[in-house]
């Protein structure tokens, strides 16, 4: 238990400088580079979540397609000497984000959240030992049983957004 | 406090990617932020998911049948299809950032002014 906190705390530590560093570097290389990271972090933290499969998906699209379409990108529009530059909204852009996690912290402070380990056990095991286990096979069944309307037309989006993309570079 | 502190970590990376998004000009680490923030919300789903009992689950409290696990696990479901509509988004938001610095040689966002002048 000690060990998985030390490991959040790392990977926390790790994700919330790495965010900074994209939004605040000059170099917009760089930013892409720590945005990787900050997706990996996040990967981590989903198996300390018990969502091995969400880990797995997230490094394959996320640090490895998104970032690379990305990097693509910043390489097919290179602009060196501009950079990476604030614009004249600076007071607004920093006081609506702090704002906003005031906010956010106050619900998750101030919610009666019902947790799964305050479930009562029954035969001697707590609901949370069980719960999460052979947990990748039910997301399967879940997802392709029970959301199976919404996972075809996830496919279909992917289609529509590729052709979308397609016709957009194509040279006129 | 595990659940609490998911949720903040979820609600600081969201802060600086509505931050980054606000602030920049280059419209490439503004697509960057835009991630970060479907990733801050993706981390906040998983971490319902793992720590919050569905009204389901209290009703059936401690049979953890198969139904219990497919309804906790829901919010894994919901982080998914964020992934995939990110997926998109970020292919077709390339691919307006490419078209728009063909015709303006800039990835500058105020430059993108043609309904304001």
């Amino acid at each position: 238990m000690l060990f998985q906190e030390l490991i959040f705390w790392v990977l926390a530590a790790v994700a919330v400088v790495g965010a900074l560093g994209v939004v605040l570097l000059r170099d917009v290389f760089r930013s892409a580079l720590l945005l990787v990271l900050v997706f990996l972090t996040v990967a981590g933290l989903f198996f300390l979540l018990a969502a091995e499969f969400l880990g797995v998906v997230q490094v394959l699209i996320y640090a490895g397609a998104i970032s690379i379409l990305i990097i693509f990108a910043i390489m097919l529009t290179q602009n060196v000497q501009e950079g990476n530059l604030p614009n004249r909204l600076q007071f607004a852009a920093v006081l609506l984000p702090a704002l906003l996690l005031v906010a956010l912290a106050f619900v998750a402070f101030d919610t009666d959240w019902r947790l799964i380990a305050d479930l009562p056990a029954v035969g001697g095991t707590a609901v949370e030992d069980v719960a999460f286990r052979d947990n990748t096979f039910t997301l399967s069944k879940l997802l392709l049983e029970n959301y199976a309307l919404a996972f075809a037309s996830a496919g279909t989006l992917l289609l529509a957004s590729i052709i979308g993309a397609l016709s957009l570079v194509r040279d006129r | 406090m595990d659940l609490e502190k998911f949720l903040i970590l979820s609600a600081v990376i969201f802060a600086i990617g509505l931050y980054g998004a606000l602030a920049r000009r280059n419209v490439i680490i503004v697509l960057m932020s835009l991630e970060l923030m479907f990733t801050a919300v993706i981390l906040a789903a998983v971490t319902m998911s793992r720590y919050v009992a569905s009204r389901e689950a209290l009703a059936q409290t401690g049979v953890a049948t198969e139904s219990v696990m497919q309804t906790l696990l829901t919010g894994q479901v919901f982080a998914l299809f964020i992934i995939v509509v990110a997926a998109a988004e970020i292919a077709l938001g390339l691919g307006i950032v490419i078209a728009f610095y063909r015709s303006r040689e800039t990835v500058d966002i105020s430059q993108a002014n043609l309904m304001n002048r």
